[in-house]
């Protein structure tokens, strides 16, 4: 059995453990509210985006002239996984989940004997799948060090993908992050980047026919082609920025529960301690009891 | 006055501008153009420049936009921006710094394509530095 100095020892560590976490989740709070600022902030842009792409793709269905970005290459041999996940730990299950979700895709399109090429952002996914998925790994890009994101920081990994595409690298792009819906609660997903893919668009909303009537500056053609790719560097970045909040979120529930825990594990060391700081006054109550009868 | 709609300015980090507008002036990639209510539906993509708006209450929005594109449609009018600063935070440093930065892209460009694309940023923005200088 511990010694009273041990368990004295242990609550005291067990204390301080509980004081970081409950920094840590301070900070994660506090992260989030700006991360999640971030996130909204950066939604309306990118639904405008897809509702102008969504109808301009819309005259463009069937033609054999639609930029490849929108119809592929027509194959779908060689996969693209592009997994976002964070730069550091302590936040959950949310870097493992994502992983997770890539790994499970990676397999599938394995066992269909197609090839996979991963791309990671961030630190963790790239630690998560080097076991195992290493040899797919093409690329690392890690965000590490960077305060906010700014859409500037996140062209490179879409520059990155529109050249591996154009040296037809690959035919289909999958982006993998968490969706971020509250704090309890972050979804891993998966999107098809390449070849873009747009929501059926409301018809009910302000007539069908308006966008036949649509004039182009430069041309439909040019404007499609300066837009799709600029579409995936926007794709990634609300992903990005949706994964910032959800880490946030998900490092927030775990340093809450991570602080609970210590809680309940400092209360029962206390009682253990006291039980046995009684038995100690108790024996040796006993001996000098047993001592003077003896006398 | 004239008829007022719905405008709406926003980069990739944040929605800068939501009002109710009766004139709008686009920098688009072939030539400058005005917006006013009942516009017909437009699509044009735009140079650097200056998107000045006219809100409905008399007062003026000016920013400077880098990249993007405009879309008008009947439902209003929206900016998307690459890049977009209020002209009140704008100073000649800046026009400065993204010149350089565009004739650094000059420099490092690869291929002729690239290049030409290059030059035309930097002259779009010289010419603004030049247009800024006289107001």
């Amino acid at each position: 059995m511990a010694s009273l100095k041990d368990l004295k020892n242990r609550i005291a560590s067990v204390k301080a453990t509980q004081k970081i976490t409950k920094a840590m989740k301070m900070v994660a709070a506090a992260k989030l509210r700006r991360a999640q600022d971030a996130a909204e902030a950066g939604r309306p842009y990118a639904e405008r985006m897809g509702i102008v792409l969504g109808n301009l793709a819309a005259g463009f269905e069937g033609r054999d002239d639609a930029p490849k970005l929108m119809t592929g290459t027509g194959q779908d041999q060689i996969h693209l996984l592009l997994v976002c996940t964070a730069e550091r730990g302590l936040c959950g299950g949310f870097n493992s989940s994502i992983a997770r979700l890539a790994r499970e895709y990676a397999d599938k399109l394995l066992s269909e004997g197609k090839t996979v090429k991963i791309v990671t952002v961030g630190k963790k996914g790239h630690d998560a799948l080097k076991r195992g998925y290493g040899q797919y790994i093409v690329e690392n890009i890690e965000l590490r060090g960077l305060k906010s994101i700014e859409f500037s920081d996140t062209k490179q990994i879409g520059d990155l993908v529109m050249g591996m595409f154009q040296d037809e690298k690959f035919d289909v792009c999958t982006l993998f992050y968490a969706q971020f819906q509250s704090v309890i609660s972050q979804v891993p997903t998966a999107k098809q980047l390449i070849p873009a893919q747009f929501e059926a668009k409301d018809e009910a909303e302000d007539g069908s026919s308006e966008d036949a009537l649509y004039e182009y500056e430069p041309g439909e053609q040019e404007i499609l082609e300066t837009l799709l790719p600029r579409n995936i560097a926007i794709q990634i970045f609300s992903a990005i920025l949706e994964n910032g909040a959800s880490e946030q979120g998900a490092r927030m529930a775990a340093m809450d529960s991570a602080t609970r825990n210590a809680g309940e594990m400092i209360d029962k060391l206390t009682t253990t301690y006291n039980r046995q700081r009684q038995a100690q006054i108790t024996t040796e109550l006993i001996e000098i009891i047993a001592g003077a009868e003896a006398l | 006055m004239a008829e007022a709609f719905q405008f709406e300015l926003v980069s990739p980090e944040r929605l800068l501008l939501s009002a109710r507008v009766t004139d709008v002036i686009v920098p688009g990639t072939e030539g400058e153009f005005g917006v006013g209510a009942g516009h017909s539906p437009f699509l044009s993509t735009m140079r650097p420049g200056v998107v000045k708006a006219l809100s409905e209450d008399g007062s003026k929005h000016e920013y400077f936009v880098r990249g993007g594109f405009a879309d008008v449609s009947a439902s209003g009018m929206t900016v998307l921006a690459e890049q977009a600063i209020p002209m009140a935070d704008l100073d000649a440093g800046y026009i400065a710094q993204q010149i350089q930065d565009a004739s650094e892209d000059v420099a490092d460009a690869k291929d002729e394509d690239a290049r030409q694309a290059a030059r035309l940023v930097l002259s779009q923005l010289s010419e603004l530095q030049a247009a800024l200088k006289a107001a």
